[in-house]
């Protein structure tokens, strides 16, 4: 065989300079062809007038302090941010006497340091962390809240506002939904025919009428069910309406994780001579549950959402009472309205976009998991 | 199914039967000591309410079954243009979400993020009481070219009425539609046996431009003009869109078209690369890909989730309740129940009309997806 | 004689800052058939995709049939209609049956009549042996099966020149004798073919010229005799005793 010669590689040459850097990017993101050019001229002044608009409203010519709404009345008016802050008690507590507002705080807190831990996948204890969550929070909220017990002085539901029962309504809902969910799922997959059907006409009723159907039933005729003199509060009534609402969604999504486990996964179970509860507990529902993370996410936003319903049938939630600020008089501008939305929709936005973030950090945490 | 089961699952039925028959019984004598009746007649009863919109003929002599159909109509109207109106754009915001100009991506983005997460019934209030009911009175409504205007009471446009002979014109009108779709037909089967493509919009122009002339010369110009005129403290004549409606609408349609957009997004994505290198490969056109490979394809990832948003709008246009649109929930779960006071079967008959709407839509779109679905193992 | 088919100078592509070809000469004459190999990353689908333009280039020229590639847009879909190609993944489309997938290009490309393209369709099914699958759907094929049609549906078109990438490589031993047969038999009846492929098999059978590349150069080009029994340098060599091995 002759010898071969000695091949090196060329070294490779910079990109021409309009294809990279700054100017590539510009040139292809931006300008690529005429009608981009075109495209993004248009889109550049629509977005130049909107951002406008928005700074003027919401701080060149929006009022920042004032007692009453003569401060919000000038010549060109702006966002009233004077009415938001003189009223963000109501809007966070409602009418919970001021006094006792300290007793919110600490069941916010204490909710807040179970939950950061739970949504960081790294941190340890998630058991300790669960049980902590779902045991003990519930019921120290409850009493803290409610009051009546160990001296604390009683608070009766209908005193109750805000963004407190935006989040009790929304966390109840979310912490009733997914054990209900999951029987719900279950059952829909269960060989008991009885049992099948039952779930079947549950979930395909609820999810086939309005949340406003369901809340109606429960504060209209729900008491119609009870014995005569048996009642319980509106507030209860609207959180059994909004759990057993979105049960039926969350059973659905838990449906989809179990129909994703491979059929191999309950042959293994059922070989290693499990019974049908504990094969569920270990082996199907851990595996079938992390898969459909985001889509329970994806519930619980649309819970949080649709907590805004029980203005309807007279609740105060945060949406609620600030319409409910719109009817006092001295602060009646023509921005008020669109103020108080403003706050409202940013609070809620800052809520659900979390969330939705929160859900695509374990969508992809659990795809990279996969492979 | 072992023994256990079927103990179990009689058990169920025993203990369901036991509640069921307790609840019966608890709502008989609730609703005896209460002095309520019971049963359907009620729906023959006179309402005694105004409506401020009604599809068909009503007054306040008709009956609450009248008001039902009236209430139905509305939901099925904001609902029906509402889902136009968010496929539309929804469509629009999916493809610029994956444009290849950055700025249009981006802001397709940032519509999304916002729409989608604030309650929507925020975002109905919003419009209806932070926008539309905050315009000028009628006095000093807003003039959009002479003749339509914006004010707290609507929007009333300009609109015409039909004089004797309009006929001719409906006639006509139908004709060249009818033609138009025969010829497009046609052009497409000739296209693909001779392989040229078929004009046939000089042959249509001419023809209907016939059709019109016909009625010209038999009826005339038999419309006349209405154009909305203050009179008092409001308009009359025109057609007026009613506040509620058009924020309700508008709502409706905005929320909903960031859901769409997103499931326009995933069914496009869902089509591989290669699919459009195959394509290009062959010489196919942007547009022929478009419409031969990619929608086709896309479209069966995307109808599911679609039909669930509009089942969605539908389900959601009772939010109307809070800003008064006379839905079936504000005028009959809502009105009718507060005159009546028969919970139960006010909200019995609410809760089944909305089932049904979407058992049959479910029903419809599943036997869709099964005719579509594709075939093979690796599809 | 007439003007070569495929015809590329001093071309240079970049992927963002990273030289992916890197100064590529390449001539095609008409029935020409040139094999393409190299370890993988060298570039080769990049050159063959360069070269109906599925990928951009930024410096040099590429012609087809004379006709300059560059942005200008115009005349693109004709060229594209004139090189045929066939994909590693084979890309049919799912949603057609395997006469749709054929007879869609040539209806909407050539402007065929329907029924004239159908029988060219199968004219070529036969050819490429399955006539019989013309009303399934491509997931219902097997995937050697999936690429003679995705051969089928390119002839279909007529084109001048076929750009095969990799056409083998995602398919099962046993399937991959029935894809190279039918190239073979391509080759036979004088179809100018420019193919990336490691079936050395068949660049020995069929190839006029065997071309090596590496880290976006041509680094060698020879006729298929000297190429295997006597490499130029010392990375070519290498090469073939790594894929030869086995
Ligand atoms: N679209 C792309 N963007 C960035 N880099 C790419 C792209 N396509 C290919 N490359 C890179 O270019 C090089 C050559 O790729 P390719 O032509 O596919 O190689 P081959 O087909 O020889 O295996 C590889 O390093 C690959 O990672
Ligand atoms: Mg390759």
């Amino acid at each position: 065989m002759s010898s071969a010669t000695h091949w090196t590689p060329k070294p490779p040459r910079p990109a021409p300079v309009h294809t990279v850097g700054v100017r590539g990017w510009i040139r292809t993101n931006l300008f690529a062809t005429p009608s981009d050019t075109l495209l993004t001229l248009v889109a550049m002044a629509v977005l130049y007038l909107t951002i406008d608009t928005l700074v003027h409203w919401a701080y060149i010519d929006a009022t920042f302090s004032g007692a009453n709404r003569d401060a919000c009345l000038k010549a060109v008016q702006g966002a009233c941010w004077p009415f938001v802050d003189a009223k963000l008690g109501q809007f966070i507590y409602g009418r919970y006497p001021e006094l006792e507002r300290w007793r919110v705080d600490l069941v916010f807190a204490s909710g807040v340091i179970g939950l950061i831990p739970l949504l960081i996948p790294a941190a340890p204890f998630k058991r300790a962390n669960v049980i902590y969550l779902l045991g003990f929070f519930p019921v120290f909220a409850f009493i803290m809240l409610t009051g009546g017990r160990f001296g604390l002085e009683p608070v009766e539901t209908t005193d109750w506002g805000g963004l407190l029962v935006t989040l009790v309504v929304a966390i109840t809902g979310i912490v009733a939904s997914l054990p209900l969910g999951i029987l719900l799922a279950l059952g829909r997959r269960s060989q008991m025919p009885i049992v099948r059907s039952l779930c079947i006409g549950f979930i395909e009723i609820f999810r086939g009428v309005p949340l406003i159907t369901v809340l109606f039933m429960a504060s209209v005729m729900l008491p119609l069910f009870l014995p005569d003199g048996v009642n319980f509060d509106k507030l209860m009534r609207c959180l059994i309406g909004v759990a057993l609402f979105s049960s039926a969604y969350m059973a659905e999504v838990v449906r989809g994780g179990l129909q994703a486990i491979p059929k191999g996964q309950y042959e293994a179970a059922a070989a290693l001579g499990l019974g049908y509860w504990k094969s569920m507990r270990l082996i199907i529902l851990p595996q079938a549950l992390k898969l459909v993370i985001p889509g329970i996410v994806n519930t619980f936003i649309g819970l949080f959402k649709d907590t805004t319903l029980v203005l309807i049938v007279g609740l105060f939630d945060l949406l609620g009472i600030v319409q409910f600020h719109f009817t006092d008089a001295s602060w009646a501008t023509p921005e008020t309205h669109i103020t108080g939305y403003a706050f409202a929709a940013f609070v809620f936005w800052v809520f659900c976009f979390a969330m939705s973030r929160y859900s695509i950090f374990m969508e992809n945490r659990l795809s990279t998991e996969r492979d | 199914m072992s023994r256990r089961d079927v103990v179990l699952q009689f058990l169920m039925l025993v203990l369901l039967g036991l509640g069921l028959s307790w609840l019966v019984s608890n709502v008989t004598g609730n609703l005896e000591r209460q002095n309520i009746a019971s049963g359907f007649g009620f729906l023959n009863e006179r309402a005694g309410f105004g409506i401020s919109q009604t599809l068909i003929e009503y007054t306040e002599d008709d009956t609450y079954q009248r008001v039902l159909i009236i209430g139905l109509l509305n939901t099925l109207l904001v609902s029906v243009i509402g889902i136009v109106l968010a496929s539309v754009l929804g469509f629009v915001i999916g493809v610029a979400r994956l444009s290849s100009n950055w700025l249009i991506s981006k802001i397709a983005m940032v519509y999304i993020e916002i729409f989608r997460n604030v309650p929507l019934l925020l975002q109905i209030m919003f419009w209806y009481f932070g926008v539309l009911r905050n315009l000028p009175s009628p006095r000093r409504a807003i003039e959009i070219g002479d003749s339509a205007f914006l004010s707290n009471r609507g929007i009333v446009l300009p609109g015409f009425t039909m004089l004797e002979g309009a006929g001719w014109y409906v006639a006509a009108l139908a004709i060249s539609l009818t033609a138009w779709f025969v010829m497009r037909r046609r052009a497409h089967k000739k296209f693909l046996t001779t392989g040229t493509p078929q004009s046939y919009w000089r042959v249509l122009a001419l023809g209907a431009g016939t059709m019109f002339a016909i009625a010209y010369a038999m009826a005339g110009f038999p419309f006349a003009a209405d154009v909305p005129a203050l009179r008092g403290f409001n308009f009359r004549g025109g057609v007026n869109i009613i506040p509620e409606f058009a924020a309700l609408l508008l709502a409706l349609s905005l929320y909903t078209a960031a859901f769409i957009s997103e499931i326009v997004r995933s069914g496009i994505v869902s089509v591989g690369q290669g699919q459009r290198e195959a394509a290009a490969a062959l010489g196919l056109s942007n547009n022929t890909t478009l419409r031969l490979v990619i929608i086709p394809q896309a479209m069966r990832v995307i109808i599911p989730p679609l039909t669930s948003q509009y089942l969605n709008l539908t389900k959601n246009s009772s939010l109307a309740v809070a800003i008064a649109y006379p839905d079936i929930v504000s005028v009959f779960a809502g009105t009718t129940l507060t005159q009546i006071g028969q919970a139960v079967e006010i909200i019995f008959i609410t809760m089944m009309v909305y089932l049904s709407l979407s058992l049959l839509t479910s029903w419809a779109m599943n036997s869709y997806n099964k005719r579509i679905a594709l075939v093979g193992q690796n599809a | 004689m007439s003007d070569p088919i495929i015809e590329i100078k001093q071309m240079n592509k970049w992927f963002g800052n990273f030289h992916v070809l890197r100064d590529i000469n390449l001539t095609v004459e008409q029935g020409e058939k040139t094999v393409i190999c190299g370890p993988s990353g060298s570039g080769k689908s990049t050159l063959i995709r360069c070269i109906n333009r599925l990928e951009q280039h930024q410096e040099g020229s590429i012609r087809v049939e004379g006709v300059v590639l560059d942005d200008s847009s115009k005349g693109l879909e004709e060229i594209r209609s004139n090189v045929g190609m066939v994909f590693q993944q084979f890309n049919l489309f799912p949603h057609l049956t395997v006469l749709e997938n054929c007879v869609l290009a040539p209806i909407w490309v050539s402007k065929m009549a329907k029924a004239e393209a159908e029988e060219l369709a199968r004219k070529y099914l036969e050819r490429v042996r399955i006539p019989d699958q013309a009303d399934k759907y491509p997931g219902q094929l097997s995937g050697g099966q999936q690429q003679r049609v995705a051969i089928a549906r390119t002839l279909c078109m007529n084109p001048r020149v076929v750009l095969f990438d990799e056409p083998t490589s995602a398919l099962d031993p046993e399937m991959i004798k029935e894809v190279l047969d039918v190239m073979v038999e391509l080759a036979h009846d004088g179809m100018t073919m420019l193919c990336v492929t490691h079936e050395m098999g068949f660049a020995r059978k069929v190839a006029d010229r065997v071309i090596f590349m590496d880290e976006g150069e041509i680094v060698e080009e020879n006729n298929p005799q000297d190429f295997f029994s006597n490499p130029q340098n010392d990375r070519t060599k290498l090469f073939l005793s790594q894929v030869l091995q086995h």
